[in-house]
């Protein structure tokens, strides 16, 4: 066992995969020798080289679209953009562009490519570098969109995001990139559509992924020291998503809370709530919670940035509004 | 110019199939066996056959919703291209893309394309792949005069040109962004300028002259497969229908449509054929005939196909996933 940061796990799986096969190349701006905006290829330029390693323009269109015609023919590349919220200038790239050829083409194309989406509030950052779009990319059918938490996910989910076949798009939190956890010293590819379960609890279920799996396992604490015995889901991808995991935990609790940064209106945490609702009512023995930010854009001012966004004391509190 | 008569042959061959397939899709739809949005290229034949007569089936092209001339210019089949047009399983793309979608990833195509400047950014990709791998293919990226207007085209021709890619551009100037005509959308005569600002070689030829479009692409080829980067080339050209069929095309100007049929590529290569004992007026019929024949064998083939079963519906989204069908 040994210690990384969640930015070392996404390195490490991509450094692993580009040292086995050199058709894997990570391109995106200032992925070079700046080592990334956030630092998560940092060294990667100096044992890569610049062919492998490649710092683009300032265009996130030829950036998202240039991982399209490279995967179609034959490369396996790993494109990053600085920020999730830039995506919008790369979106054609990528809805209908990576998520349709295959299909548009009756399956005769593959597209392993995996796309970097670094997103999440809690900077500083205001509007544009601060948001969680994970509903937009999860309502595309075509992309498998996976969001880790940790390192050890971040590691084993980029190995697998690089195998896949399909266009991932692979959401990295800024405020976890820091964040060291354990990593298992046997290095193996974490399967999609697996949730972890990483705390068991019989009296709720919390569903969450990304920064919001930490918030929910303090908020866990917290309630435990007042009787209430929290379960937390992390889902890790989002699609394909594991729903027996949800299934088997509502089962057992029969309360359910749905945890997310996005803005609550039309987040994925509403498709997760609609899921439950359809195929799980009758094992709910109260209303269905979500948590999600407020629907504004993200401010400036960290007092308003912190009342926008949700927190721990959120969870706490939509936990014990069931009981 | 080097060119042999038999390449002459072939592009003329390739012009005839180019036409013809388009005149009875034309015919098709308008007798209602063919739906949906078709945009044809009679007209413009001069300009995918010059281009792809450069390429081999290594080579890749990315092409436009006005796809079906880059497709057999590149080797496509007619026989799978119309049972794609008629919405069969046989077809290129098991009927889930039409006339907008059909490519072959085994000829290079990667895909007409329904959005209007998409090919730019992904042909930008493909030479990439081709620079990563160190071999000699080029990638041709096909666009109109109005797609130069979208950021995928400055956006494409800048990291190209950074990276000495080997992709070739080739802008089919036909005059019109769907109704609106190039003097309205561009404030420029000449697409071919705009490789200025991107430090790379930049030509207009004629685009109806089929050894002018062979010979610009020719050079840029060579060039792209020396690994000194990419050319943008403008082909001058019209499209005799309108953006799609029934578009009533009134925005164009009375005698413009009239003016350009005299320009006609076809009988204008048959004309220097004849006067330069390239084929014979007997030999030109024969390979008319065989093109009539080789449609009507692909309109055949294409009646004859089933439709696609609804279980299809649910397949190749992803490699490994079947995505969940509807409970009725």
């Amino acid at each position: 066992m040994r210690k990384m940061t969640y930015a070392e796990g996404i390195r490490e799986g991509m450094s692993m995969r580009m040292r086995e096969n050199s058709n894997v190349i990570l391109f995106g701006e200032d992925v070079g020798k700046f080592g990334g905006c956030f630092g998560v290829s940092a060294g990667m330029f100096d044992e890569f080289g610049e062919e492998m390693i490649r710092d683009t323009p300032i265009s996130e269109g030829v950036i998202v679209g240039a991982a399209v015609g490279s995967a179609a023919c034959g490369l396996r590349p790993i494109a990053e953009l600085m920020f999730v919220d830039f995506l919008t200038v790369g979106m054609d790239q990528l809805v209908n562009q990576a998520a349709k050829m295959r299909y548009m083409f009756g399956g005769k194309i593959t597209l392993p490519m995996v796309l970097r989406l670094p997103g999440g509030g809690g900077t500083s950052a205001a509007a544009q570098h601060s948001q969680s779009l994970e509903a937009w990319v999860t309502h595309v059918p075509g992309l498998k969109v996976v969001y880790p938490s940790n390192a050890q996910d971040a590691l084993g989910m980029m190995l697998t995001a690089i195998d896949d076949d399909n266009p991932v798009v692979f959401m990295e939190n800024k405020v976890l990139y820091s964040v060291k956890s354990d990593v298992e010293d046997e290095v193996k590819p974490i399967p999609f559509g697996k949730a972890s379960v990483k705390r068991e609890g019989s009296d709720v279920t919390i569903i969450t992924y990304g920064k919001q799996v930490l918030d929910s396992l303090k908020a866990a604490e917290t309630l435990a020291k007042e009787g209430i015995d929290v379960e937390v889901i992390d889902l890790r991808s989002l699609f394909p998503l594991d729903k027996d995991a949800i299934y088997n935990s509502i089962e057992k609790t029969h309360k359910v809370v749905v945890v997310s940064e996005e803005a609550k209106r039309g987040a994925f945490t509403g498709e997760i709530a609609s899921m439950i609702a359809e195929e799980r009512f009758y094992e709910l023995d109260a209303p269905i919670k979500r948590i999600g930010a407020l629907n504004t854009p993200i401010a400036f001012a960290s007092n308003l940035e912190s009342y926008i966004l949700p927190n721990e004391q959120d969870i706490v509190l939509a936990v014990k509004s069931l009981f | 110019m080097k060119i042999t008569n038999e390449q002459i042959k072939n592009m003329y061959e390739t012009m005839l199939k180019i036409r013809k397939f388009e005149t009875r899709a034309k015919d098709l739809f308008a007798e209602g066996k063919v739906g949906g949005f078709v945009h044809l290229y009679i007209g413009e034949e001069a300009v995918a056959t010059g281009a792809c007569a450069n390429l081999r089936d290594d080579d890749y092209i990315t092409s436009t919703h006005r796809g079906h001339g880059h497709i057999i210019a590149k080797g496509g089949d007619l026989k799978y291209m119309m049972a794609e047009l008629f919405q069969k399983e046989t077809g290129y793309c098991k009927g889930k893309g039409g006339s907008m979608h059909i490519a072959d990833a085994t000829k290079g195509i990667l895909g007409a394309n329904g959005i209007v400047g998409a090919g730019h950014n992904i042909a930008v990709g493909s030479g990439l792949a081709i620079q990563h791998r160190k071999t000699d293919q080029v990638c041709l990226c096909f666009f109109g005069d109005a797609s130069t207007n979208q950021s995928t085209f400055h956006e494409a021709l800048n990291l190209a040109s950074v990276w000495k890619l080997p992709v070739i551009f080739v802008c089919e100037n036909n005059g019109y962004g769907i109704s609106v005509s190039q003097a309205k959308h561009q404030a420029i005569t000449d697409v071919s300028v705009r490789a200025a600002a991107y430090n790379i070689p930049g030509v207009t030829v004629d685009g109806n002259d089929v050894f002018a479009v062979y010979e610009a692409v020719g050079e840029a080829s060579s060039r792209a497969r020396k690994g000194q980067g990419p050319t943008l080339i403008e082909c001058k050209t019209y499209r005799w229908r309108g953006h799609f069929e029934g578009d009533p095309t009134v925005y164009r100007p009375d005698g413009e449509l009239e003016a350009w049929i005299k320009k006609d590529p076809i009988p204008r290569l048959e004309k220097y054929m004849l006067e330069n004992d390239v084929m014979t007026e007997e030999e030109i019929a024969g390979a008319n005939e065989r093109i009539d024949a080789l449609v009507e064998e692909a309109e055949r083939f294409a009646d004859e196909s089933s439709m696609p079963s609804l279980e299809s519906a649910l397949q190749d989204v992803y490699t490994d996933i079947i995505e969940e069908g509807r409970v009725r």
